[in-house]
């Protein structure tokens, strides 16, 4: 199908002409946003561990180093899928903005949104510390946890959003000068995950500060728990495509190129972000199948929807894997399916390229099991159960974890001038993740399969043969769990030593902002209606209204009295 | 503008999409595999009751707190068909018994109902899978599914 003539392709992640001189500034808000989660992430990591041995009953204790299995669970929840993920997505947004429309952001805007976020992360992980808001990441009311975790909360969100602002104008002004350019895809993308993150994120704004704050303050004496569960997943499952999005968009914009290819089709990725955005918000109700409150018929519409956000996945495996084939084709491929051994896996000076295959093939099952979840019904064997944890670590821990690491590391080594300290272990790491994810998912979704539940400390009755509660079936899975997580464990570590390596090693080359360009092999004409915001934020409105309004009128209507809070270690209310 | 190997792909995406669709719908309607019932607040169902309606249907007033399940034990003889109706007194539990695909989350202030048939008798446990504090993985019970008179003996 792909012809072209052999040629031999050495790719190098750097190209000296294209790289874009930044002010020192910025550099220095970049690197912030990310030193400051991936040295958290240390912890992050540490706590993953644990709970696979605690889970497998090898530990039957509630405390480890003075740190509680939830306390820890709640830190491995925030960090990994919070901090780190927010922080990156703003770095790696100002990078790309910059990068693709030559301009920089606004100083004091910039500065203001590193610090609100840097403040928010030390206030909620002061209180996480203190052990006085151990109630995940998903601080489902009543649980209650102390007031700075809250407000530390907030400030991390509010801070994020600050950038859209900034870089909107940014747009703005380059499309006055560009009108009949199509705007770079990576900066459609960027646009397009920062709005998605702002509408959703809104309520949950709403419910940390106008619910939960002043109750867990003492202001006000209940809360309404199907309500805040509502606005919960209103942001819920946006969040996971605005943790997905940067990945996807390095997916589309470098991913063809590092393999030695070219992007499939530029249209494809602008209809896939749009899709996104409109779709990414109205869907979240699917996580509350198993809630009461909320009727089947809303239910039923919202999986409907749930689906049809497939297919932007959908157009990107198939546009992906047309540009990974046209890569192994250029480099001298035979046969369907021989593009597959010509690929540049381990090419240690072209490290991205491992990160994000790696990513992509666990995003295979990532996306096949997340389909289970949303199947409506279906979801009444899954719900809570291992099986959760299992997909959602094949999507988070795939190709958004390996992503972002992956272009941190990269983004090091470009903005400080550094080479790679240990290229050759580097470009294992991301193969050592996938293994290890891969063992550590069947385990836990084998177990999910025969009720495991989630987010629960087995060791302590289930996994324990001591305990009047000994389930034997739950022994093998989270066994396997443990083999995967060790695994898992040892790449981030080899990791944390490559990156910190390249980090305290001797500059080599001038300071510049660049990234590996993909030219697309079908770069279709511009079309205004997908070169342009107002069509689909439209759209984006009403569809959220149509899905969300019936949601959140149940969620009030069919509710009693509001709860009063409850702190984990005690059944009686604190707020009596 | 679309090559034909990406319209291929559209219509065999919207085909496998479709018989995703189609299957949830036939799931829902003609196996009856449904989501809770939706309920409004009640307040008669906060008291921990098993109902017997009639020989063989049952209900269940389900009340979770932090960390037990009332009632602890349910005694149903084989062939009855229970509704469980699901409530938290304090933070969010989960409700779910292995083996029957009964799934729901109980939360304060609201009631949630699955209806389930129990054909073989065993006895089937019921795990909290909501973390509800630091006793959440002590917090079970069980639906015991023998012969009417079994609880006497």
């Amino acid at each position: 199908m792909i012809t072209e003539q052999k040629s031999t392709i050495s790719i190098t992640l750097k190209d000296e002409t294209n790289g874009l001189k930044i002010s020192r500034w910025l550099k220095t808000v970049i690197l912030i946003e990310l030193l400051l989660p991936i040295s958290l992430l240390t912890l992050g990591i540490y706590h993953g561990l644990m709970q696979t041995i605690y889970r497998s009953g090898v530990i039957h204790e509630s405390t480890v180093a003075h740190l509680d299995y939830y306390q820890g669970l709640t830190l491995h929840g925030v960090i990994n899928a919070i901090v780190l993920t927010s922080f990156f997505a703003v770095a790696f947004g100002h990078a790309t903005m910059a990068f693709y429309l030559k301009r920089e952001p606004n100083k004091k805007v910039a500065w203001l949104s590193l610090v609100l976020m840097v403040t928010g992360t030390l206030l909620a992980a002061w209180a996480m510390l203190s052990g006085n808001a151990s109630v995940l990441y998903t601080f489902y009311p009543p649980l209650k946890a102390e007031p700075q975790f809250y407000i530390g909360a907030a400030l991390l969100i509010v801070g994020s959003w600050v950038p859209l602002f900034n870089w909107a104008a940014m747009y703005v002004r380059w499309r006055k000068e560009n009108r009949t350019t199509k705007m770079p895809l990576a900066v459609l993308g960027t646009l397009v995950n920062f709005t998605i993150w702002f509408v959703c994120t809104l309520a949950v704004a709403y419910e940390v500060i106008v619910l939960l704050l002043p109750w867990s303050m003492g202001i006000t004496k209940d809360v309404d728990v199907t309500l805040a569960r509502t606005l919960f997943w209103f942001f819920g499952h946006a969040l996971v495509y605005f943790w997905l999005l940067p990945s996807y968009i390095m997916y589309y914009t470098i991913l063809p190129k590092v393999s030695g290819g070219k992007l499939y089709s530029d249209l494809a990725g602008r209809v896939a972000f749009f899709l996104f955005l409109i779709l990414s918000i109205p869907i979240g109700v699917h996580h509350q199948f198993s809630d009461p409150g909320i009727d089947k018929d809303t239910k039923f519409f919202q999986t409907m929807l749930t689906f049809g956000v497939a297919l932007p996945s959908f157009i990107t495996a198939f546009t992906l894997a047309a540009s990974l084939e046209f890569a192994g084709k250029k480099r001298g491929s035979k046969g369907l399916f021989g593009w597959m051994k010509k690929l540049p896996y381990l090419d240690p000076n072209n490290y991205l390229f491992a990160y994000m295959i790696s990513g992509l093939i666990l995003f295979i099952f990532g996306g096949l099991t997340g389909i289970v979840n949303a199947s409506y019904s279906l979801n009444a064997v899954v719900h809570n159960t291992s099986w959760l944890p299992g997909h959602f670590h094949m999507t988070v821990a795939g190709p958004v974890f390996l992503g972002i690491i992956g272009m941190s590391l990269y983004l090091i080594t470009t903005l400080k001038g550094k080479k790679v300290y240990l290229p050759k272990v580097n470009v294992v790491v991301p193969y050592l993740w996938m293994i290890g994810v891969l063992i550590f998912s069947t385990g836990l979704m084998w177990g999910g399969l025969i009720g495991e539940p989630r987010r629960t400390n087995l060791g302590l009755s289930y996994t324990n043969p001591q305990s009047p509660l000994y389930h034997a079936e739950w022994v093998p899975t989270t066994f396997l769990a443990l083999c995967g997580g060790i695994i898992m464990t040892v790449s981030a570590c080899l990791y944390f030593v490559v990156f910190f390596g390249t980090l305290f090693r001797k500059s080599t080359a001038p300071s510049a902002l660049e990234f590996p360009v993909s030219e697309a092999y079908h770069n279709e004409r511009r079309v205004a209606f997908f070169d342009s915001f107002k069509p689909w934020l439209v759209i984006m409105v009403i569809i959220i209204l149509v899905s969300y309004v019936p949601a959140f009128i149940q969620a009030v209507s069919n509710s009693g009295p509001g709860a009063p809070p409850f702190e984990p270690n005690n059944p009686v209310s604190v707020g009596k | 503008m679309i090559d034909k190997f990406e319209k291929y792909v559209f219509t065999i995406t919207a085909i496998v999409i479709m018989l995703f669709v189609f299957s949830l719908i036939y799931a829902r309607n003609r196996k009856r595999a449904d989501v809770p019932d939706c309920l409004p607040y009640d307040k008669t169902y906060t008291t921990p009751a098993v109902k017997q309606i009639d020989s063989n249907l049952y209900q269940v007033y389900a009340v979770a707190q932090m960390w037990q399940f009332q009632p602890s034990e349910i005694y149903v003889p084989v062939g009855s068909t229970v509704d469980f109706f699901v409530t938290s007194k304090d933070v969010v539990h989960g409700f779910d018994i292995y083996d029957k695909n009964v799934n729901m989350m109980a939360v304060y202030g609201n009631i949630n109902k699955q209806t389930v048939k129990f054909d073989k008798p065993g006895v089937y446990k019921i795990t909290c899978h909501e973390y509800c504090g630091v006793g959440h993985q002590n917090m079970q019970a069980e639906v015991i599914v023998n012969y009417p008179d079994a609880k006497n003996n």
